[in-house]
């Protein structure tokens, strides 16, 4: 805002004493703002380092292929890497096509009664419940009363669960940013409903249900407490063949290593590393994705 | 008078009467499926809801309301078993109380830095910043409170436990900055220009206008967010299990470690606690305390920052 800076300036502040004080505070003001800020950006600097610097050794690529291991010089994250890829995909596919149904209805087909209120005050309640009541969940009617065991698909469903919300979220967001002229234009071309959805409103919306869907599965990645529940095994030196085997994912992986004593940190931060990169390529994907829709229009 | 095109005409009205029978039948299906798919997220409520309370009304079957609230110890996984949830209760209120000291004003401070002080060019590198920390893994926060925080902590005060609250409360004020700072930016930028241009035209410094007019006009806003974070920092489970340990204890010496209700959860889940026992019921106990608390402060966070509009408004 520079006209408000120059106006500031200019503000009635003259050569007095009081005048020097509000001076001064004005000052103090800006500065402890530019410090706290400086607060995150810090944190975030020295967690890199601290992590880079712990583990870029272990990036070897014999890392990336071995499974684990009792000695940390021949330990890999083959197993963690597989299952991320068995748990996250899975859960893409159970959410993604029910998330989306859901943000239909809610912006496109529910009436505004205290029903649909409730599912939407439900929606952003949920996402706000802590992941490891998820967990809770998940062990409770996955693991023993579904009778599914520590499986991948019992972690898929658990982890969907948490992302749901999310991904409903952030399509309701992308389905109300598409204009209502379009949606008008087409019901008076005598579109039903469902036309004006899948004609309409699905192809402008869809980049935007996409990049949201793949953040809120970057979130999923990076999930460790409700896995932790229901599929905490120490040792996992295979990759799942199915949906029922057991499995460990990265942060999974992570928490072992860190638990396991100091000669296994460098791991645990190799594989941060990796985590972290992961994220970084899903995120990139996201925005590149967003940036050439919103260039688009 | 037949007109040549009449019974064209009325074929295709036949025929686009009967297309709109299976159309309006194909309309419905879609809308109903919809419907189901929002119904799931009833469903998953209702879900967490009876499960935790049909567990936890077994818990009390063989456990005290009085005990359960009042007792001071919390052993159920010793043989002399005493189920007193303050230990972890008090436990979690002080590690999501220490990272509130961080948290809430730098993440304040942050917010009226991006909204009312940075130009876009330093706004558009700081806000990615902020993103990634708010993308960054929990468990990896854990590492760095362990490897990285806790070390620092035992060099300047040397009878620091290597499980330690303070650690943890630290990390956990960090990762919840970016949500008092997202949260309180929007509830900031969306207070009316007008309200600034009134304070400016009455000479009033910028200082002046940033903390008598604009924090007090998104007020509101910024408490949301506040309360929010809390709820996170104090559901939040990887840090704490990690970094503060398993050792309950109504001891507030933050240089101690201490067992959250979160970190005690886990580590039943990593038990092989057989469903039944009661054990495995503390679990649930606990999860719904737990739930039970977050839920009223992320229920009361939304209400006033939807009473308010939300965020995203231009600011003028």
């Amino acid at each position: 805002m520079p006209d408000a800076r120059e106006r500031q300036r200019g503000a009635g502040l003259g050569a007095g004493p009081k005048s020097a004080r509000r001076r001064r505070e004005d000052r103090q003001i800006r500065l402890l703002a530019a410090l706290a800020t400086l607060i995150g950006v810090v944190a975030l600097l020295v967690l890199l380092l601290d992590v880079v610097a712990d583990g870029w050794r272990y990036l070897t690529p014999h890392f990336f292929f071995n499974f684990a291991s009792r000695f940390p010089e021949r330990a890999g994250i083959r197993a963690p890497l597989l299952g991320t890829i068995w748990v996250v995909g899975l859960t893409g596919i159970l959410s993604f096509p029910v998330s989306v149904g859901a943000a239909i209805y809610l912006e496109e087909y529910a009436p505004r009664n205290w029903f649909t209120t409730a599912i939407r005050t439900n929606i952003a309640n949920l996402a706000g419940v802590p992941s490891i009541v998820y967990g809770i969940l998940g062990l409770a009617l996955f693991v023993r009363f579904l009778g599914m065991g520590r499986s991948v698909l019992a972690g898929a469903l658990t982890v969907s669960l948490l992302t749901m919300p999310m991904m409903i979220m952030a399509a309701q967001e992308a389905i109300r940013a598409v204009p209502r002229d379009r949606r008008l234009a087409a019901f008076g071309l005598g579109a039903s409903r469902w036309q004006v959805v899948r004609h309409q409103v699905l192809p402008y919306a869809l980049p935007g249900i996409v990049t949201g869907a793949i953040l809120a599965l970057s979130r999923a990645v990076g999930e460790a407490a409700p896995l932790l529940m229901i599929g905490y095994l120490t040792f996992i030196a295979f990759a799942p063949a199915g949906l029922g085997d057991p499995f460990t994912v990265l942060p999974l992986q992570i928490f072992s290593w860190i638990t396991r004593g100091e000669e296994f940190r460098g791991l645990a931060a190799a594989a941060i590393l990796v985590l972290l990169l992961l994220l970084l390529g899903m995120n990139v994907v996201a925005i590149v994705l967003r940036n050439r829709f919103y260039k688009g229009k | 008078m037949t007109s040549p095109y009449g019974t064209e005409a009325s074929t295709d009205r036949d025929r686009s009467l009967i297309r709109s029978g299976t159309r309006q039948v194909k309309e419905r299906v879609v809308g109903a499926l919809f419907a189901a798919c929002a119904g799931i997220s009833v469903l998953v409520t209702g879900g967490i809801i009876v499960i935790l309370l049909s567990e936890t009304l077994g818990f009390f079957s063989d456990v005290s309301l009085l005990e359960f609230f009042t007792e001071t110890r919390w052993t159920p996984l010793f043989r002399e078993k005493h189920f007193g949830i303050l230990p972890l209760l008090t436990a979690s209120v002080q590690v999501a109380a220490g990272a509130a000291i961080l948290a809430l004003p730098a993440g304040l401070l942050t917010a009226v830095f991006l909204s009312e002080y940075a130009g876009p060019r330093l706004r558009s590198v700081l806000k990615p910043v902020l993103e990634v920390l708010a993308g960054i893994p929990t468990v990896v926060y854990g590492y760095f409170a362990l490897t990285f925080v806790t070390p620092a902590l035992r060099a300047v005060f040397p009878g620091t436990e290597i499980f330690n609250a303070a650690a943890a409360a630290i990390v956990l004020g960090i990762m919840v900055l970016p949500t008092v700072s997202s949260l309180s930016e929007d509830a900031l930028r969306a207070v009316p220009g007008a309200l600034r241009e009134a304070a400016y035209g009455l000479g009033a410094t910028k200082a002046e206008v940033t903390t008598r007019v604009v924090v007090p006009a998104g007020l509101s806003g910024v408490i949301a967010s506040f309360i929010l974070a809390l709820s996170r920092a104090f559901g939040e489970t990887m840090v704490v299990t990690i970094a503060a340990g398993n050792s309950p204890s109504l001891i507030l010496n933050p240089l101690e470690s201490i067992q959250t209700m979160t970190a005690y959860i886990v580590q039943v889940g990593l038990g092989e606690a057989s469903g039944g026992t009661l054990e495995y019921r503390t679990l649930f106990a606990v999860g719904m305390t737990l739930f039970t608390i977050t839920l009223a402060m992320n229920w009361l966070g939304l209400r006033i920052r939807s009473r308010i509009g939300g965020g995203g408004h231009a600011r003028r």
